[in-house]
């Protein structure tokens, strides 16, 4: 059992980060994860009490607190109709309702997990990280970076809408995924796709393919070769690889299905 | 008319259960209760060198610390079974050789689980760390010895010998299997092998112990055998058992697991050193590692027919994972063969033997079906190979081959069937299904394909000439009555049922019958609750408790109205004069019982039974493959049961469906990986994965009810029948789907996904 | 640390240890229908309603229900009673140890959904395990329950 000596209800960003310098301190997200170690730990801090359990609708697109449930995202409304319900999809799995009202976006994404079903689709609609005090960082890059003393304060996501799909393999229907994707289009048609639960981190396919790319299939099986996909206790590799083809060309295919809607 | 039996009668301890009221082990603490927790062994197969504990009892609030220098040094077996157990007494409370993950090291008692906590991170082991025996298949013979101790000791003959990590081993047959082999057409010789698999009950192991006034031990557990645990307490800390108190409160879900004392030991050490009431939990992790789950098995089959699909011979060999303890080794074993092969009433001959080993991981249990489990799944699935090869429905191959009612079964202990209507529960789940319409399998527009699947099941309702059951009835001065039992309400309902059986007998409302639950030291001797023994068995006590408790009433009440018993009758309410139709309600006999003149009303009556009346049934399974991810998914299952009469329509039904989820999550999805060094992987509902409700699919099930003249009102047992039928099933139906024969379980996504792609490249 | 909230709609205060969760808070307020299943977030036997929101009371700080107001069964006895008489006429309860912790899911479920598709009860109710029903009978109790008042009208 996890255990601390003493509680700080930060009152701004700057008491936060200071008592985050020590290496016996630790930001408290939604305790999920937390509360399986077995750490000691001298401080708990909390964010509770500094405004970030808000989605925020921006001139350039949304800005959510670091303090923002799960459930919270997963049921946002403008976050939903701007993004093709996508957060709905790709966060229901997770668990539960009850474990999702606990979850914090914050914590999902400062803990970089590579089963991390919130990072893959965030990472397909291009978001950043908010972090104090360094500031906006791309979360392609964040998620890259050593751990640090920094405190996530929000996730930016920079557009107001995009088409964008996710899809998930998992073993059981609130499982870690096996394997989960995301793809969006931009403006000109190009494919933003990502690949999470490889089962490391999620990474960004490495390629500019379009959605109207006549041969997109193959192009995708070659960028797809490119991702490094390893085993772990939920599957292997070559499963993975497969799904990884299987999912896309799924998420794909929703996309076209939503472009032919849109005209 | 009965007038609860075969009724949905609700259970009568619903509503203090959905309105959240204290009554569960964890519940009832008493003050100032020790904490205790045990220090596990991270590695599989060690001897403890050296222990120090000196800085750990330092720590404030720590009562007791114990070692295995401070247990009994006599062995005894956790098994809840009849004495003399055939498991054999192979473990000591705390011992210094260490044969699987999580096998105790100390036992530490404290104020707080703070205090508790402080000291098992302060206590120094130094082990010599060994090579662990992890791969079953290799242990017979093996060179690494899992128990090399001389006080190994098997109070049964089944053929233990702990110098070849043999847990147990025989052979039973009839015929010669051989020479009919060879006159078969056909021969599917095969090996199937399942996985062990944790019963995951929602509610831990856990127990508290306390000295009562008279000094002796009081256990408060979550136990399905209250009476075994007082001679396994008794054996493991030496004492009396006329020292031993067990009580069972409402208890969390068993499946088996707690038909082990899993728990017990470790307060009950610690209050006795202490003097100091002392509870313990398992966490999830502990309950996982180191509980009772199902025994892997590797099971090779030959089965034998004709051109017409005859089933000539069935030869089947089980070699069981007994892990590092023999609890309910040799006998999960046995059911793997004799509750699997009687199934097929035409074979002419067969051959069952079997082998269970020791090795280095954790060790086995009892999980609902027993061994039955694994048997019907290698048996099922090899007859559904059998109907492949013969290009024949394998609904059509089963109905030529199935046991039938007033055969001699050899291979069930040679018993006469006496009701069985396996043959209807097999037109009827077709018929639910839709067999011969969706018989094999369909192209859907998305891709998807749909397709069925089909097996049967048996298994024994209590174990013959072995189990007993108990009631004993007391009239009390309001002419209600108090019914003991020894059975053990684990959340099945035994107390309504046998409380409705009892009501029905006495010709009373359910509400005058108060059923208490069990007391070693109130309730009268009962093996407890397994083997699908209570509605059966405890249940024919009820019914001869009454017939004797009716007997009493109807002579005080004749006394009473100056008549002999002959010249009145009993209605439930008053004994009535025939001859002048007086009468005296059942208060006033409850009240003139108490005074002086006449004597107290009650009777306790004990059951056991010479037979172990098979209940059968028929699963269908409907599912919808995704061939490009593998996902299996349950549209529909159909299932037909036949438990003979129904007692609770409800409880029967739910108890279906509980135990064909708890199937659908063995075939699919609950896997056991252990690392190259024997740790369990799959310790926590994070990733030993049961079925949720969005992987369980839609469950159908309806009842075929033979009447069974052994059983009360007709009644054969359900309980773990249930749970038998969705692994042959569904492997069937993937089979039908894709091509695809799986013989090992779990069946994931990635195996049919992968194994399509290898198909297609063929 | 001492902490103040509503408790089943009373006021309570107590000192509470930074680490305490609230879970051990409140069945040491005497709340024991909250049960514990699993350390890993799993199972939802521990479902409380913080601020009206089912949370896992395993994963929640005590001292973060400082200022709130925290629900457990205890707290829903009438609901929990009338709901319950829906899943006991299913025997669905059984050995009711996952039955409170499903009910408080349900008991939110019906305020936060309104006419709820078999898919969406299904979807809101998977993070509370159970092991011994096999889930068909909550589903039908679930369904009469919320078609009670139709029922009722019927009769």
């Amino acid at each position: 059992m996890f255990s601390a000596k003493q509680y700080l209800l930060a009152q701004s960003l700057e008491e936060a980060y200071v008592a985050n310098q020590k290496r016996t301190a630790t930001i408290v997200g939604g305790m999920c994860w937390l509360k399986m170690g077995k750490r000691q730990m001298q401080t708990l801090i909390d964010l509770s009490a500094l405004g970030l359990d808000e989605i925020a609708v921006t001139k350039e697109g949304f800005s959510i607190g670091a303090m923002v449930s799960l459930r919270q995202l997963e049921t946002h409304k403008e976050l939903n109709q701007a993004f093709c319900n996508a957060f709905a999809k790709a966060l229901s799995p997770i668990v539960g309702v009850q474990f999702r009202n606990c979850a914090t976006v914050g914590g999902s994404v400062w803990g970089r997990f590579g089963f991390s079903d919130v990072i893959t689709l965030l990472l397909a609609l291009d978001a950043q990280v908010e972090l104090y005090p360094s500031g906006v960082i791309a979360l392609e890059d964040f998620i890259k970076m050593p751990y640090d003393n920094q405190i996530l304060v929000r996730i930016l996501i920079p557009h107001n809408s995009k088409p964008v799909a996710v899809q998930s393999h998992r073993n059981t229907a609130t499982d870690f995924p096996v394997l989960v994707v995301a793809a969006s289009v931009e403006q000109d048609g190009t494919l933003r796709m990502t690949v999470g639960a490889r089962p490391q981190k999620a990474v960004a396919v490495p390629a500019s393919l379009s959605l109207s790319d006549a041969d997109l299939n193959n192009h995708l099986e070659t960028a797809l070769d490119k991702i490094p996909f390893e085993k772990n206790m939920r599957a292997g590799k070559e499963f993975r690889r497969h799904l990884a083809s299987v999912l896309l060309k799924r998420a794909i295919a929703q996309l076209k299905e939503e472009q032919s809607h849109a005209n | 008319m009965n007038k609860y039996v075969s009724a949905p009668v609700r259970k009568r301890d619903a509503m203090a259960l959905v309105t959240g009221q204290p009554v569960y082990t964890s519940d009832l603490l008493p003050a100032h209760c020790l904490t205790v927790k045990l220090l596990r062994s991270p590695h599989a197969s060690a001897l403890i060198k050296n222990i120090r504990t000196d800085s750990a009892k330092r720590v404030p609030g720590i009562a007791c610390i114990l070692t295995w220098e401070d247990v009994p040094n006599v062995r005894f077996t956790q098994a809840g079974q009849t004495y003399p157990e055939p498991s054999p007494y192979d473990r000591l409370i705390l011992d210094r050789r260490i044969r699987c993950e999580g096998d105790p090291v100390a036992i530490v008692a404290g104020e707080t689980p703070q205090a508790v906590d402080t000291a098992l991170r302060l206590i120094k082991v130094e082990y010599e760390v060994l090579e662990p025996l992890l791969d079953f298949t290799k242990a017979l013979d093996n060179p690494i010895l899992v128990h090399p101790e001389e006080d190994f000791k098997a109070l049964c003959d089944v053929g233990a010998d702990n110098r070849r990590n043999l847990c147990c081993c025989g052979v039973n047959e009839e015929g010669d299997v051989e020479s009919k082999l060879a006159e078969c057409d056909i021969i599917i010789d095969q090996t199937y092998h399942t996985l062990s698999n944790s019963q995951a009950m929602m509610e831990t192991f856990r127990t508290f112990t306390q000295l009562d006034a008279f000094g002796r031990l009081q256990v408060t557990s979550s136990t399905q055998v209250p009476f075994h645990v007082r001679r396994i307490l008794s054996n493991a800390l030496q004492i009396p058992k006329s020292r031993i108190r067990v009580i069972k409160p409402r208890i969390g879900g068993g499946f088996g697991a707690k038909q082990s004392a899993v728990s017990e030991v470790f307060p009950a050490i610690v209050t006795l050193k202490t003097g100091r009431p002392a509870a313990i939990e398992y966490t999830r992790a502990e309950s996982m590692t180191n509980g009772s789950p199902r025994h892997e098995m590797q099971i090779h089959i030959r089965l034998g027919a004709d051109k017409e699909g005859n089933i000539k011979a069935i030869d089947l060999h089980t070699l069981s994972n007994a892990g590092a303890y023999g609890e309910h080794g040799p006998t999960t074993v046995g059911l793997s063969g004799h509750k699997s092969i009687p199934l097929y009433g035409k074979a002419e001959a067969f051959r069952f033997s079997w082998d269970v080993v020791y090795t280095n991981t954790m060790s086995g249990g009892a999980y609902r079906g027993y061994g039955a489990t694994q048997g019907i799944f290698a048996l099922e699935t090899a007859v559904n190979e059998l109907a492949a090869k013969l290009n024949m429905d394998p609904c059509v191959l089963r109905s030529k081959n199935m046991v039938k009612e007033g055969q001699v079964m050899p291979a069930y202990y040679g018993e006469m069937l006496n009701s069985c209507t396996l043959d209807k529960c097999m037109e009827k789940a077709k018929a639910m299904i839709d067999w011969d319409n969706k018989y094999p399998a369909k192209q859907l527009e998305n891709g998807h394909i749909r397709s069925v699947g089909v097996a049967m099941a048996m298994q024994g309702s209590a174990i013959s000439n072995v189990d007993i059951g108990s009631a004993e009835i007391r009239l009390t001065d309001e002419g209600y009555y108090i019914m003991l039992i020894g059975a053990t309400d684990m959340g099945t309902g035994c107390d309504t049922i046998l409380g409705q059986i009892a009501a029905d007998c006495l010709d009373c409302d359910l509400e005058r019958i108060t059923v208490q639950g069990v007391d070693t030291d109130q309730s009268p001797y009962d093996c407890g609750s397994y083997a699908s023994s209570t509605t059966y068995l405890t249940g024919m006590a009820v019914i001869k408790t009454c017939e004797q408790i009716r007997e009493k009433i109807v002579a005080q009440g004749a006394s009473m109205l100056n008549c002999s018993v002959e010249e009145v009758e009993f209605d439930g309410k008053c004994v009535r004069s025939l001859l002048d139709q007086k009468e005296v309600t059942l208060q006033e006999i409850g009240y003139a019982s108490f005074s002086g003149s006449y004597s107290v009303i009650s009777a306790c009556v004990s059951h056991t039974s010479p037979v172990s009346p098979p209940p059968f049934m028929v699963g269908i399974a409907e599912i919808d493959l995704d061939p490009d991810t593998g996902k299996v998914e349950i549209v529909d299952y159909a299932a037909a049961v036949d438990c003979g009469t129904v007692i609770n329509t409800n409880l029967a039904r739910v108890q279906t469906e509980g135990g064909l989820v708890q199937g659908i999550g063995m075939t699919l999805t609950e896997n056991i990986q252990y690392s190259p060094k024997g740790n369990l992987w799959n310790n926590s509902f994070m990733q030993y994965k049961i079925p949720t409700r969005l992987d369980a699919g839609k469950l159908r099930v309806e009842f075929e009810s033979s009447y069974e003249p052994t059983g009360p009102f007709g009644a054969k047992s359900i309980g773990e029948l249930v749970i038998n039928t969705p692994a042959p099933a569904i492997t069937n139906a993937i089979y039908n789907a894709t091509g695809l024969q799986f013989r090992s379980l779990p069946i994931t996504s990635e195996q049919i996904a992968m194994g399509l792609l290898t198909k297609n490249k063929e | 640390m001492q902490i103040e909230l509503t408790l089943n709609g009373r006021p309570c205060k107590a000192e509470v240890t930074p680490d305490t969760r609230l879970l051990e808070f409140v069945r040491q307020q005497g709340c024991a229908s909250v049960k514990c299943g699993c350390e890993t977030s799993n199972c939802g036997l521990c479902t409380v309603w913080l601020d009206e929101k089912p949370v896992l009371s395993c994963s929640v700080l005590a001292v973060r229900a400082n200022g709130h107001k925290v629900t457990t069964l205890e707290g829903l006895q009438a609901q929990a009673a009338e709901f319950g008489a829906f899943l006991a006429d299913e025997g669905a309860e059984q050995c009711g140890y996952c039955s409170p912790g499903f009910i408080m899911n349900v008991l939110a479920m019906e305020k936060e959904l309104k006419q709820p598709t078999e898919e969406e009860i299904q979807q809101y109710l998977a993070g509370n395990l159970c092991r011994c029903s096999g889930y068909q009978g909550q589903l039908r109790a679930i369904h009469r329950y919320l078609n009670r008042k139709q029922e009722e009208n019927h009769e």
